[in-house]
């Protein structure tokens, strides 16, 4: 039997995760919530991560407005995408939720502003 | 603007918002936030990291998107905000707020009930006295975070981080992502500081080393930071000689715990808690003086905002309730901290004040494992909460039913881990 420990990063409980692989598939235990089981079977498989970073702005009050994938995206693409991120500049009025980049690097996942200008 | 409100609300974070919305929903009439930033929002503006709201909203949020839901929701209510306003001091006399604003100068503002949520000021490199050189690219973790996050600035290339603190933890990730290189977090304690999932997203993810039991001992460098003496530290938390060593760095970020922020209490004549640095408040979150209440990081350090929220309604719930004259000011109930115990928040408790219940935020001592958490009055045990783990960077909840505080025998609660 072939068991990982994992530290659950779904909220900040931070549960300690057990997975054990076993011939009848894979076992997760110490999760107090669904999502657990979700991210530590993902985990295993193909680790994901939010990117949460700025984007420059014209016309506001901050040179820089914060941005974030709206879904989690592989870990091997983060630095990828930050290189992305540097390059894009947006005009103001901006409001939470507005596409900044559209299908970053055809990952499937939009960019999207996390504040309102006004 | 006018001279004189129902109630004030002195900061616009979080804890300021929450308290104000529930204030208003209860039937309180007329409230203005004092907030000294030019937008409402307070420190989550620039935490644009995941991860906040799991409880409080069931989704995870940023930071940002976190503080627009709360102003639409003070903006829904039609609660009014004065901003890039600073409050100087609260005279409890007459209950009136002076405060200072370039728009409109000098102010004094009458209140009926004045809420505290200023929240909290990070400890910089004077609170623990290290050692050496002044030069520039020593800052705290959330100056760097505003530089980087709002202001659009880079705070340096080569970063080592002292204290492993949430802030700190995020900032190596972010620093990172940016392009800088972040050598290592240094710890004093024998245990990471932060919360689990941090360490793991924003040190593990990127190799970055956490050096426990260590500390910075020498700052470095004439104009500029040259680089820092680092050393192990004994079970006492002293420097030992042998292990000092010198790590090449340009930058130096604090992250060694927050203070709240109680000048304008403290100039009130509230009575603060030795271990919280907060108020001594009640069920309701009302302090020592009359008519002044206090909530959010002011009041304790929190880890999670989903926290601040919650008690900060129940904070607005008494505002309303005081303003209406059914606020009682006598204690019914007192919540002292037993064996491995660090803080309890409220301390004490009126029981006519109560509708059910009252929920507690604790924190504990150090680490334990497969413990309780045991709420008693004489040796009845009224209240009990078992868990895996309970950490010190993490806060404790529990609830006490107002039944079982009615039939215990005795005002005095004491909490402690078994």
């Amino acid at each position: 039997m072939d068991t990982k420990k994992l530290i659950c990063i779904c909220c900040p409980i931070g549960c300690e995760l057990q997975v054990n692989k076993t011939e009848n598939g894979v076992e997760v235990t110490g999760n107090k919530c669904p999502r657990g089981k979700k991210y530590a079977l993902s985990e295993i498989e193909a680790p994901k991560r939010y990117v949460t970073s700025t984007v420059k702005i014209e016309g506001w009050m901050y040179p820089v407005i914060s941005v974030k994938t709206k879904e989690p995206i592989p870990k091997e693409n983060i630095f990828e995408v930050m290189n992305v991120l540097s390059d894009v500049t947006i005009k103001a009025p901006v409001h939470v939720g507005e596409i900044v980049v559209k299908n970053i690097l055809n990952l499937g996942v939009d960019i999207i502003a996390t504040r309102n200008t006004d | 603007m006018k001279s004189s409100y129902e109630c004030v609300v002195i900061g616009g974070g979080p804890a300021g918002m929450a308290a104000a919305v529930a204030a208003k929903r209860n039937g309180v009439k007329d409230i203005l936030i004092i907030e000294r930033e030019k937008v409402l929002g307070g420190i989550l503006n620039q935490c644009i990291h995941n991860g906040f709201g799991v409880h409080h909203f069931k989704e995870e949020l940023t930071g940002p998107e976190y503080s627009s839901r709360m102003i639409d929701l003070v903006r829904a209510e039609n609660i009014e905000s004065l901003l890039d306003c600073m409050v100087l001091s609260v005279d409890t006399k007459d209950r009136t707020v002076h405060a200072i604003s370039p728009e409109h100068g000098y102010l004094q503002i009458k209140a009926k009930a004045i809420v505290l949520a200023m929240g909290c000021r990070e400890r910089t490199r004077g609170a623990i006295r290290i050692y050496g050189s002044r030069p520039s690219g020593v800052f705290t973790a959330g100056t760097a975070q505003r530089l980087m996050n709002i202001d659009g600035y880079m705070p340096g290339k080569k970063v080592v981080i002292l204290g492993s603190g949430d802030i700190g933890l995020v900032m190596a990730r972010r620093l990172t992502l940016e392009g800088a290189k972040v050598e290592m977090v240094v710890e004093l304690m024998p245990y990471s500081n932060g919360l689990p999932r941090n360490t793991v997203e924003c040190l593990y993810d990127y190799n970055i080393p956490l050096l426990l039991s260590h500390t910075v001992v020498q700052i470095h460098g004439k104009e500029r930071v040259t680089g820092v003496t680092i050393a192990k530290v004994d079970e006492n938390g002293r420097p030992i000689k042998e292990t000092e060593r010198f790590v090449d760095c340009d930058t130096l970020l604090l992250s060694v715990g927050l203070i709240p922020e109680n000048e304008i209490s403290r100039g009130a004549g509230v009575q603060l808690d030795p271990m919280t640095q907060g108020a001594i408040v009640g069920e309701s979150y009302q302090t020592n003086v009359e008519g002044i209440f206090s909530c959010g990081n002011v009041l304790h350090v929190h880890d999670v905002v989903d926290f601040v929220t919650e008690e900060s309604s129940v904070c607005g719930e008494g505002v309303a309730r005081y303003i209406a004259k059914n606020l009682q000011n006598e204690i019914t109930h007192k919540l002292t901290p037993g064996e491995g115990i660090r803080s309890i928040v409220p301390q004490t408790i009126n029981l006519n004040n109560l509708n059910e219940k009252v929920k507690l935020y604790m924190r504990v001592k150090e680490i334990s494992e497969k413990r309780a958490v045991v709420a008693s009055i004489g040796d009845q045990i009224i209240a009990k909460k078992r868990d895996i783990k309970f950490l010190p960077a993490q806060t404790v909840t529990l609830e006490l039913k107002k039944k079982d505080l009615l039939t215990a025998a005795g005002n005095e609660v004491v909490i402690s881990v078994q």
